[in-house]
């Protein structure tokens, strides 16, 4: 399977372990990347707070350039990336208008973009889609048994509802089905969709620190050994700024937070040199040392009172009856 | 085009502004119902002068100024959990890009509580629009000594940790066909002057 690939600044330094680990696992699920030839920035959440039409044409650019080098078929691992091509794709098709005004903007660079051209989607959503877990769980030789894990999803990557959702943008679940396919312990996450101050950490610290302490204590109180991420603004969030958390609150959190790739390079075996180790601010050994060589024994489930209520069960993570 | 209570009841004119301000279709921000379920997903709302419901009443009530000095669209997240939560399918974060903009052009959010926000996003388009893509140690550095001098020492403390692990790059990187960028940004800009801001539906 051919893709086009938009890395996104981020991936070029800041979430280069991101980058790594992604080219390392894409040959082993058949994945194919085209990197989109003199892409320019999405323009974050900031270009479009002070221009609207600027903002489009600029994201405009990339979907005409992907068009142009017959990328129609375009991956963004970042979810700010992602959410950023896809709206001017999904608005352009909406509003007449606005594919004309771009367009016109477009033109004075020799480029055109029809909407609806070029399908943008995130990394992960490309492996719940076209790879598949069967095809995911048919790579793991090293399974992570015994490591819990916290699954954040962090908020664009199911929202807003763009395209086909491939998933609930309220509570999904395929970074937890596809955790547990790489044998980890995936923990229950209540706030796994909710925001990491995104960048609050530049304009009101306060702000930022207070939500990435939310979900922080979240994973810790769930008894995570790690959370795992998707998105390079929530990973530099959660990993960079856990220390002043700590400052903070007076907490002791040492949660490493990592990429999805990461932790899937290393149930396929791979050496953790390809897999961009070593630039988490939290380091992660510890936890990975938890990662055992057996399949833990399968819980036991405690057998209610007699007294209490008739609950519902919760279905089995290993396909036993509840 | 239904029309609710509040928004009847009010001089029509801002609220069409921001409306035909709000490109991407139909933002449905008439369609308001005042429920609330905005303000209370918002994870960045204890923060905010006004919920968005309470910001959204302003807009059908005319009350202009007092809607663009607020502080609440610099302190939206962009995480689009009202907007995915939203009964009336309002682009309720459209809507908040369209009022920073417009409190920028009216030089109105000096007066919120928030001037440090309009400050990071200019920097940051800087950057894009002189090399086409970001920069981030420029970007905070620049940021931080503009608005924190005392407190940018803990910055660079954490930007020679960024450093250290390979993360952050100390000069930008510029993309090949810059002149091709800026053409079409700069046409994008008199385009967006001469049709009205946002050149919305």
């Amino acid at each position: 399977m051919k893709y086009g690939y938009y890395p996104g600044c981020s991936l070029e330094r800041n979430a280069i372990a991101y980058h790594e680990s992604a080219m390392a696992v894409a040959p082993l699920l058949g994945i194919e990347f085209k990197e989109l030839e003199d892409w320019n920035c999405c323009g974050a959440t900031e270009y479009i707070s002070l221009y609207a039409l600027p903002a489009y044409a600029l994201m405009g650019r990339n979907l005409a350039l992907a068009a142009q080098q017959q990328l129609n078929r375009m991956v963004a691992p970042c979810s700010a990336c992602f959410i950023n091509l896809a709206k001017t794709d999904k608005y352009m098709a909406d509003d007449p208008r606005l594919a004309r005004l771009v367009n016109e903007a477009l033109a004075a660079g020799g480029l055109h973009y029809k909407p609806g051209s070029v399908r943008v989607r995130h990394l992960f959503q490309v492996i719940v889609e076209d790879v598949g877990f069967e095809a995911v769980a048919a790579r793991v030789v090293k399974p992570l048994y015994n490591l819990r894990v916290a699954p954040y999803y962090g908020c664009l990557i199911v929202r807003p509802t763009l395209q086909q959702l491939f998933d609930d943008p309220e509570y999904p679940t395929s970074l937890d089905r596809l955790l547990r396919v790489l044998g980890a312990k995936v923990v229950d996450f209540p706030v796994k969709t909710h925001c990491c101050g995104g960048h609050m950490t530049q304009i009101s610290e306060e702000t930022a620190l207070e939500l990435i302490r939310r979900l922080l204590k979240n994973a810790a109180d769930y008894q995570a050994d790690m959370i795992v991420t998707l998105c390079p603004m929530c990973q530099l969030n959660l990993d960079g700024y856990q220390e002043e958390v700590n400052k903070r609150f007076g907490t002791h959190y040492r949660l490493p937070v990592l990429y999805f790739t990461q932790l899937m390079g290393l149930a396929f075996g791979l050496p953790p040199n390809v897999l961009g180790f070593g630039k988490e601010f939290i380091d992660p050994t510890p936890a990975l040392a938890k990662i055992g060589a057996e399949p833990p024994a399968p819980e036991k489930r405690e057998h209610p009172s007699k007294e209490a209520l008739p609950m519902p069960a919760m279905p089995r993570q290993d396909g036993g009856k509840p | 085009m239904a029309v609710t209570h509040a928004a009847r009841a009010a001089p029509a004119s801002f609220l069409e502004e921001v409306i035909a301000a709000t490109p991407g279709g139909d933002p449905r921000l008439d369609r308001c119902i005042q429920c609330g379920t905005c303000g209370g997903s918002c994870p960045s709302a204890a923060d905010m002068e006004h919920t968005p419901r309470q910001l959204f009443a302003l807009i059908f009530a005319g009350m202009r100024d007092e809607v663009l000095r607020s502080n609440t669209p610099w302190y939206c997240v962009s995480c689009y959990f009202c907007t995915v939560r939203c009964p009336q399918d309002v682009h309720i974060t459209d809507i908040m890009y369209t009022l920073k903009r417009l409190a920028i052009r009216e030089g109105l959010y000096r007066e919120s509580s928030a001037t440090e926000a309009p400050a990071f996003a200019e920097t940051y388009i800087d950057y894009v629009e002189n090399y086409g893509r970001s920069f981030e140690l420029g970007l905070a550095t620049r940021h931080h000594l503009r608005h924190h001098p005392l407190g940018a020492i803990k910055k660079v403390a954490f930007g020679m940790e960024l450093w250290r692990k390979g993360r952050i790059d100390l000069t930008p990187k510029r993309i090949k066909n810059m002149a091709q960028l800026s053409a079409i940004l700069h046409k994008a800009k008199e385009l967006e002057a001469a049709n009205g801001r946002g050149g919305g539906a």
